[in-house]
C-alpha cells in the first residue's frame, strides 16, 4: 500500500510538471518568440484555457502527499520555509500577470505584466529543480524528523548545506532548460506565423542544451549520491523509466525534423515523465534523505499514514484521477487546432 | 520577535480571512449565473444572457484573486503548522486532496469554457459550463468546510500507535453533522453576498440613469434573492449553528454571549460590553430567557457561564468573540430588514423611484462581507485554545524549526502583496462597472 502511494504521489507530481511545464516554458520564451502585442496575445491565448487547470495539479499532488505522507510534507515544507514561500509568491505573481494583462488595453500596463510573467515563469522551474536536487542530495533531518535550512550557505555540499548549492542549482538549470524546450514545442505546435517560426527555431537549440545539461546533471547526481547509481542498476522500474525517456527524446528529435510538432510535444512530455519516474525509482523508498544519518531518513515505509487512511484515499483517488485526466483531455480536444490571437475584447 | 505561535496564527488568520473575501462572492455568483443562464434559456430573451455575461466578467477577475490567495493557504499547513499536519494529515489530507482532484479541477477547467466558449458552444452547452462551474465551486466549499468542521467537532477518527490520528470511519468523517450546518450556513451566506453585490450595482445604475433594462433586472434579481437568502441564513441555519455550538462547544457559547454566571432562564444580551477582568458584562440590555430558548429549545434551560469552566479551557479572546458574534447577528437582522423593505417596494412597483432606499442598497454591499468575516472570527477564535476541538491544542501545532522572524517576514510579505492585489482588484472591477454590460456578444 505504501509503495502504491509513493507512486501515486510521484505520478501526480509528474503530471503536474508535464502540464504546468509547457505553460512555464511558454512564459519563459514569450518575450523572445512574441514581439508584438498581437503575438503575445497569441501565446497567452495558447496557454490561457489550460494554465489554471495545470496549476491545480500541484495542489492536488500536494493533497495526496499530505494525506499519504504527512511527515514528509511537514518536514519538507517547514524545512524549506523561505524557499517555499519564494516559490508560492512566484506562483501568485504569475497567475496575476496572466489574468490581469489583457484586461487593460494599455502598452505600459501590458509590458509590465509581460515582464513579471516572464520572470516568475523563469524562477519557478529553477526552484522546482532545486527542490528535486534537495531530495536527491539529502537534507539535515535529525532524530526528531525535522530540519531547517537556510536558502544558501557556501554553495558547497556537506552535512549542513543550503537549499541552493552548486548541485541543486545545476538541477535547477536543467529543469529550466527542459521546461523551456518543452514549451517551445507546445508553441510550435499551437501557433502559426512568426511565433511558430521563432519557437521552432529555438526548439532545436534548446533541446541541444537539454542534452548537455542532462549529461552534466546525471554525472553530478551519481557523484553526489552514489546510491542513485546503485539503485539505477538494481531497479527494473528505473530501467523502464530510462527506456521511456529515451523514447521521448527520439520522438522529440524526429518530430522536429519532420515538422510534426504534436509528436515532438508528446515526446517532450514523455521525456519529462520518464526523467521523473527514473528519479523516483532511484530514490525509492527514501522520500527525504538525511545528510546526518541514514537512520533518520523519511521513507515511504516509515512516514506514511495508517493503512486504513491509505485505503480510504485510494478509493476516491481511483475515481478522481481518471476524471481529472478526462477534464484535461476534454479541454485539449475542445481547444484543438492552432490558436488565433484573440481580437481585442473577445472572450469577456 | 517573540512567540513564533503568535506569528503563525496571525499569518493563517490574516491570509484565510483575505482569501475568503473572494470565494464568498464567486460561490454566490456562480449560483446567480446559473440562474440567469437558465432564465435566458427558458425565455430566449437576450437580457438574461447580457446580465450573465457581465457577471461572468466580474466572476473571472474575482476568481483569479481567489485562486492566487488560496494557494498560500494550502501550503501553510506544511510550512507553519507542521506538527498539526503530522498529527492529522491522514485524516484532513483526505478532504484537502479530494478538493484538489474533484473540485478545483472542475472549476478551473470549466471557467475557461464559460469565458471563451460562448461562440463555440450551443446555448445549452454554455449553460452546462455554468452548471459545472457552480458544482465545482460549491464542492470545493464542502470539502474545505468539512475540513474545518473536523477541527470544530472531530468525528470518525481514532488514535494511531504513533500518537497521530487516523480515520476510523470515512463516512462519519465526511458526513460530520457539524459540516452540514456549517456548509449550509456558509453557502447561503455566499449567495447573500452575491445578491447584495448584484442589487448594489443595480441600484447604482438606476441612480445614475444608466443601462435601464439591466439596472432593473439586477435590482430585481438581487433584492429577491437577497431577501430569501438573508432569511435562510438567520433561520434555520444560523440558529442551527448556534445550537451545535451550545451542544458541543458550550464554553464558546458562553464567551460569544459574554456570559460569566450560570443559571436557567438565561437572557439574550442585545448590547453591553464584556469586562473580562471584572468577570461581568457592563451596561447590558437583555431579553430575558431568550438565550436559553435559542440554545436548548426551552426557556428554563440552564446555560452555563464561563466561570463554570476551568480558565485554561476558555477561548483566549473573549471580547473578540463577543463583538464578532453580535456584529454578525446584528447585521443579519439589519440585512433582512433592508431587503424585506426593498422586496415590498419592488412588489408595489415603487423601488426604482425610491431614492433613499436605492442609496441604501447601493451602499449596503459591504454588510455581508463584514458579517461573514465576523462569523469566521466567531468560529476560529471560538475554537481556541484548541486546534482540533478537545483533542489537540493550538499551542502544539506550530512548526518547530521555523523561527518567529521567518514567519514575521513572510506575514509582512503577504501584507504587501495583498495591498497591491487589493488595489489592482478594485481598479479592474471599477473598470468593468464603468464599462457596464454589453448588449451583444463581445
Ligand atoms: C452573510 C453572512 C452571515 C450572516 C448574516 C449570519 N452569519 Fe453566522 N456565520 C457566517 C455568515 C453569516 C459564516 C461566515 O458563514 C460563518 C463563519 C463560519 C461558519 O461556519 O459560517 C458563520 C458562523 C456562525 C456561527 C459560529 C459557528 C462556529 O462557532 O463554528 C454561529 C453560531 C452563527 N453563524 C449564527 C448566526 C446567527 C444566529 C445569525 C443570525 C442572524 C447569523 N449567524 C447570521
Ligand atoms: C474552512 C477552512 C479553514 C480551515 C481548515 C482553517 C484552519 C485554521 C488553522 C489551522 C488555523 C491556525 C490555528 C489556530 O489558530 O487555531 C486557523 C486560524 C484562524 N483562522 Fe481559520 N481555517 C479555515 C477557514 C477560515 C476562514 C475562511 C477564516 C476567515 C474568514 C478563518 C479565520 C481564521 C482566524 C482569524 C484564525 C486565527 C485564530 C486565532 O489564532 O485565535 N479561517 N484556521
Ligand atoms: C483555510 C482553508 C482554505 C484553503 C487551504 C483554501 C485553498 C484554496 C486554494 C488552493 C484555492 C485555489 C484553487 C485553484 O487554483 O483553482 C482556493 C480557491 C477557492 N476556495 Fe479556498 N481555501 C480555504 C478556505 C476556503 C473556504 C472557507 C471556502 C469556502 C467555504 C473556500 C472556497 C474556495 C473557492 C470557491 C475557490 C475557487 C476560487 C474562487 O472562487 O475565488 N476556500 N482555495
Amino acid at each position: 500500500m505504501q509503495e502504491l502511494w509513493f507512486w501515486i504521489v510521484a505520478v501526480m507530481l509528474a503530471v503536474y510538471v508535464v502540464l504546468d511545464g509547457f505553460d512555464f516554458g511558454a512564459g519563459i520564451l514569450h518575450l523572445f518568440v512574441a514581439k508584438t502585442n498581437e503575438e503575445r496575445r497569441e501565446v497567452l491565448g495558447a496557454i490561457g484555457p489550460f494554465w489554471d487547470g495545470n496549476e491545480v495539479w500541484l495542489l492536488a499532488a500536494g493533497g495526496t502527499l499530505f494525506l499519504a505522507f504527512p511527515k514528509v510534507l511537514a518536514a519538507g515544507f517547514s524545512g524549506f520555509y523561505l524557499a517555499l514561500w519564494l516559490m508560492v509568491w512566484c506562483l501568485m505573481l504569475r497567475g496575476i500577470s496572466i489574468e490581469f494583462r489583457s484586461h487593460v488595453p494599455d502598452g505600459l500596463w501590458r509590458h509590465f505584466w509581460d515582464g513579471t510573467f516572464a520572470v516568475s515563469s523563469l524562477l519557478l522551474p529553477v526552484l522546482f529543480g532545486a527542490a528535486l536536487g534537495n531530495v536527491v542530495r539529502g537534507v539535515p533531518l535529525d532524530a526528531s524528523g525535522t530540519f531547517g535550512m537556510p536558502l544558501w550557505t557556501d554553495f558547497r555540499l556537506g552535512p549542513q548545506p543550503g537549499v541552493l548549492d552548486w548541485y541543486t542549482l545545476l538541477v535547477g538549470l536543467f529543469a529550466l532548460a527542459t521546461v523551456a524546450a518543452h514549451g517551445s514545442l507546445f508553441l510550435a505546435w499551437k501557433t502559426e506565423g512568426p511565433v511558430h517560426e521563432r519557437s521552432r527555431g529555438l526548439a532545436m537549440n534548446l533541446w541541444g542544451l537539454v542534452l548537455v545539461l542532462w549529461a552534466l546533471a546525471s554525472l553530478a547526481t551519481f557523484l553526489v549520491n552514489p546510491r542513485m547509481l546503485q539503485n539505477l542498476m538494481k531497479a527494473p522500474m528505473a530501467w523502464a523509466a530510462t527506456l521511456i525517456f529515451l523514447i521521448g527524446l527520439a520522438l522529440v528529435f524526429t518530430g522536429i525534423k519532420r515538422e510534426r510538432f504534436l509528436q515532438a510535444f508528446l515526446g517532450s512530455g514523455t521525456f519529462v515523465l520518464g526523467i521523473l519516474a527514473a528519479s523516483a525509482a532511484c530514490v525509492y523508498p527514501v522520500m527525504l534523505q538525511s545528510t546526518l544519518d541514514p537512520a533518520f531518513d523519511l521513507t515511504a515505509l516509515n512516514a506514511s499514514s495508517s493503512p486504513h487512511d491509505l485505503r480510504a484515499g485510494l478509493a476516491w483517488w481511483l475515481v478522481g484521477f481518471p476524471l481529472a485526466i478526462g477534464y484535461s483531455a476534454f479541454l485539449f480536444r475542445f481547444h484543438r487546432g492552432k490558436v488565433k490571437a484573440a481580437g481585442e475584447g473577445e472572450g469577456y | 520577535m517573540g512567540d513564533p505561535l503568535f506569528w503563525h496564527r496571525l499569518q493563517f488568520g490574516f491570509t484565510a480571512t483575505y482569501h475568503y473575501l473572494f470565494p464568498q462572492l464567486t460561490m454566490g455568483l456562480a449560483f446567480i449565473i446559473v440562474l440567469l443562464k437558465a432564465l435566458g434559456l427558458r425565455s430566449g430573451e437576450g437580457r438574461y444572457n447580457d446580465a450573465a455575461r457581465f457577471w461572468i466578467r466580474i466572476f473571472g477577475i474575482n476568481f483569479a484573486v481567489g485562486v492566487v490567495t488560496g494557494i498560500p493557504l494550502e501550503f501553510q499547513f506544511g510550512t507553519n503548522w507542521s506538527s498539526f499536519s503530522r498529527f492529522s494529515g491522514g485524516v484532513i489530507g483526505q478532504t484537502l486532496g479530494m478538493e484538489g482532484l474533484f473540485a478545483f479541477l472542475l472549476e478551473s477547467s470549466f471557467l475557461g469554457l464559460l469565458i471563451w466558449g460562448e461562440q463555440k458552444l450551443s446555448p445549452k452547452g454554455h449553460f452546462g459550463a455554468a452548471l459545472a462551474l457552480w458544482l465545482g465551486s460549491w464542492l470545493s466549499g464542502y470539502f474545505i468546510v468539512a475540513t474545518n468542521a473536523f477541527m470544530q467537532h472531530p468525528v470518525g477518527y481514532t488514535m494511531a500507535a504513533d500518537g497521530s490520528i487516523q480515520l476510523a470511519s470515512f463516512r462519519s468523517f465526511l458526513l460530520n453533522p457539524w459540516a452540514h450546518a456549517q456548509y449550509t450556513h456558509t453557502m447561503l451566506a455566499s449567495v447573500v453576498t452575491a445578491a447584495f453585490v448584484v442589487a448594489s450595482i443595480g441600484a447604482f445604475w438606476t441612480l445614475k440613469g444608466l443601462h435601464t433594462e439591466q439596472a432593473r433586472l439586477n435590482l430585481r434579481v438581487g433584492t429577491i434573492l437577497g431577501f430569501i437568502f438573508s432569511v435562510l441564513v438567520a433561520f434555520p441555519t444560523g440558529d442551527l449553528q448556534g445550537k451545535l455550538v451550545a451542544k458541543y462547544q458550550p464554553i464558546t457559547l458562553a464567551a460569544m454571549e459574554g456570559r460569566f454566571e450560570s443559571g436557567p432562564r438565561a437572557g439574550l444580551t442585545l448590547v453591553g460590553e464584556p469586562n473580562v477582568a471584572r468577570r461581568k458584562i457592563e451596561n447590558p440590555i437583555k431579553v430575558p430567557a431568550v438565550l436559553s430558548f435559542i440554545a436548548y429549545g426551552t426557556f428554563s434551560s440552564n446555560v452555563k457561564g464561563l466561570l463554570a469552566y476551568p480558565e485554561d479551557q476558555w477561548p483566549q479572546n473573549i471580547e473578540m468573540l463577543y463583538y464578532s458574534f453580535h456584529i454578525m447577528a446584528g447585521l443579519g437582522t439589519l440585512m433582512i430588514a433592508v431587503m424585506g423593505l426593498a422586496v415590498l417596494l419592488l412588489w408595489r412597483g415603487r423601488l426604482e423611484t425610491n431614492r433613499p432606499l436605492l442609496w441604501a442598497l447601493m451602499l449596503a454591499f459591504p454588510f455581508p462581507y463584514i458579517a461573514t468575516t465576523a462569523g469566521w472570527a466567531v468560529a476560529e477564535f471560538g475554537r481556541q485554545p484548541w486546534l482540533i476541538y478537545g483533542l489537540f491544542r493550538t499551542a502544539q501545532g506550530g512548526s518547530p524549526t521555523v523561527h518567529a522572524g521567518y514567519t514575521a517576514f513572510t506575514t509582512l510579505g503577504f501584507a504587501g502583496i495583498f495591498t497591491v492585489l487589493s488595489c489592482l482588484f478594485l481598479y479592474l472591477i471599477g473598470r468593468e462597472i464603468a464599462h457596464g454590460p454589453s448588449s451583444h456578444q463581445a
